[in-house]
């Protein structure tokens, strides 16, 4: 196991992609967060805390759990557990970005797309991840990203979040 | 609620047959599905090349349409079968047709049968998921899901809750499945009816059993008021609907001596002016149309949970 981002790195990291969005849109009313559960929605939190804070104005969150979008519902033995999402306030119009602990293969990131475009049309989606580890099965890229980590298919990512997880860091180990 | 909690069980055929936790686990799903529910796009791609076949030997309006949007807005093809005209009258066996239309490759089938088993037969003779939409007296589950789903939401929780059930009970799969389902999550069931129609059941379910509707509504945090089913036998228990009303017909009079925030639910159809008035059906208290509109979504979980089982084993 080898830890790539300590506690300190992370919140570094969040500080910096805050700054990345709030020098992209200058205005917080144009954009809102949106987190994938279950780690996205913690990340996507700190993110609104941090860009309120750096800009004194309020900035809108919702949540979002992809379950029902997922392309493997079929493969999979036992439908995972539902939970709610919450994005009560209308997308269309406004640029969404979407927040992800991990970007991978794509797939989470295609069926929150799918899943966003059922609540309304934004005038933009964007992509913002703490770690991005290559091998993507689709077209789709992040727009902000914590850390570029070239793995194998055969390692594994971690991140903890002290919100889920006892500890607080990004880890890498061997399947 | 544990976490990692997983559901297994192919059919849903009765509240009978579930655990605590299991019906939680349907109730905790159908909230998710509530939020789709409220959605300018109502429709999530979550059974998307799924097919669900609708059998309804019973006639059923309110049940057979909230079945079937449920299954549209999970995006699973529908075939409802007008059993009464089709090969039944034939002379074909319930199995086969089961198996001629698990042939046709459908992977759930909905059923209503006047004979209670008869989904329980079906289930142990196909291996498509079985959804029981009312058995005869037998059981009715997602309609008492839809009930325990609504009490939990104006109360916050069900265990230690009163709830009393009142009218026809011996008749009612509707009262059989709620008295299961309540029990299990451990509320407080009370169950109210003219001494000559009482269950001669309500001693095994552990249930407090009344004649006198004020026993019933006093303390009472929930009523679940059933349809007074005139066109059977209860005709001649009492012959005139207007003295049922004045025994046991919830009024507003009589619901001014009861908790102020009590919960009055009934699953339709109703007989206003019968079992209620037409003051208390509209009132304050009446959740009815919200039970309705919960029925979508407590329908959307069980599809969605019973055809995610993969291991189809006959339950």
């Amino acid at each position: 196991m080898k830890t790539l981002l300590d506690k300190e790195t992370i919140s570094r990291t969040l500080d910096r992609i805050a700054h990345e969005i709030l020098e992209h849109y200058k205005n917080p009313s144009e954009f809102a967060l949106v987190g994938i559960r279950t780690r996205g929605e913690f990340l996507a939190k700190r993110l609104q805390e941090r860009i309120e804070q750096f800009s004194k104005q309020k900035v809108l969150l919702g949540i979002l759990d992809i379950t029902l979008y997922r392309d493997d519902l079929t493969q999979i033995a036992n439908q995972p557990m539902l939970k709610a999402t919450e994005i009560d306030f209308d997308i269309t119009g406004k640029a969404i970005i979407l927040v992800d602990d991990v970007l991978y293969t794509g797939r989470t990131v295609r069926s929150a797309l799918n899943a966003l475009i059922d609540f309304g049309r934004p005038t933009k989606i964007e992509l913002a991840v703490i770690i991005d580890r290559g091998h993507r099965e689709l077209p789709i890229k992040a727009d902000y990203i914590g850390k570029n980590i070239p793995t194998s298919k055969e390692e594994k990512i971690e991140v903890r979040l002290k919100e889920c997880d006892t500890k607080e860091e990004v880890v890498l180990t061997e399947k | 609620m544990t976490k990692n909690f997983k559901w297994n069980k192919k059919d849903l055929l009765g509240l009978e047959y579930l655990s605590a936790e299991e019906i939680t686990h349907i109730l905790d799903t159908a909230e998710s599905f509530k939020e789709v529910t409220t959605r300018d796009i109502k429709k999530v791609p979550a059974l998307r090349g799924k097919t669900a076949a609708n059998l309804f030997y019973e006639p059923s309006t309110r049940t057979r349409g909230s079945f079937e949007i449920a299954e549209k807005r999970l995006s699973c093809d529908v075939v409802n079968m007008d059993m009464k005209a089709s090969s039944i009258t034939k002379g074909e066996t319930l199995i086969d047709t089961g198996k001629n239309l698990e042939a046709l490759k459908i992977d759930i089938f909905v059923i209503r049968h006047s004979n209670p088993g008869a989904p329980n037969i079906l289930a142990r003779n196909v291996s498509a998921s079985i959804i029981n939409a009312g058995d005869g007296f037998h059981e009715h589950p997602t309609q008492a899901l839809l009930d325990l789903f609504t009490i939990r939401e104006k109360l916050g929780k069900i265990k230690g809750k009163n709830v009393s059930i009142i009218g026809d009970i011996t008749h009612s799969r509707v009262a059989r499945s709620n008295i299961w389902g309540l029990k299990k999550l451990g509320a407080n069931v009370t169950i109210c009816a003219p001494k000559i129609i009482l269950p001669k059941f309500a001693k095994e379910f552990g249930v407090k059993v009344t004649d006198k509707i004020d026993v019933a509504l006093k303390d009472a945090d929930a009523i679940n008021v059933l349809r007074m089913q005139f066109e059977r036998d209860i005709a001649d228990a009492f012959p005139s609907k207007e003295e049922y009303f004045n025994q046991y017909g919830i009024s507003e009079e009589r619901l001014k001596k009861a908790k102020k925030n009590i919960v009055v639910m009934h699953p339709g159809p109703i007989n206003r002016g019968i079992e209620m008035s037409s003051e208390v059906a509209d009132g304050k208290n009446s959740v009815i149309l919200e039970q309705v509109t919960n029925g979508i979504a407590i329908r959307m979980a069980v599809l969605y949970l019973v055809a995610g089982v993969k291991n189809k084993v006959s339950s």
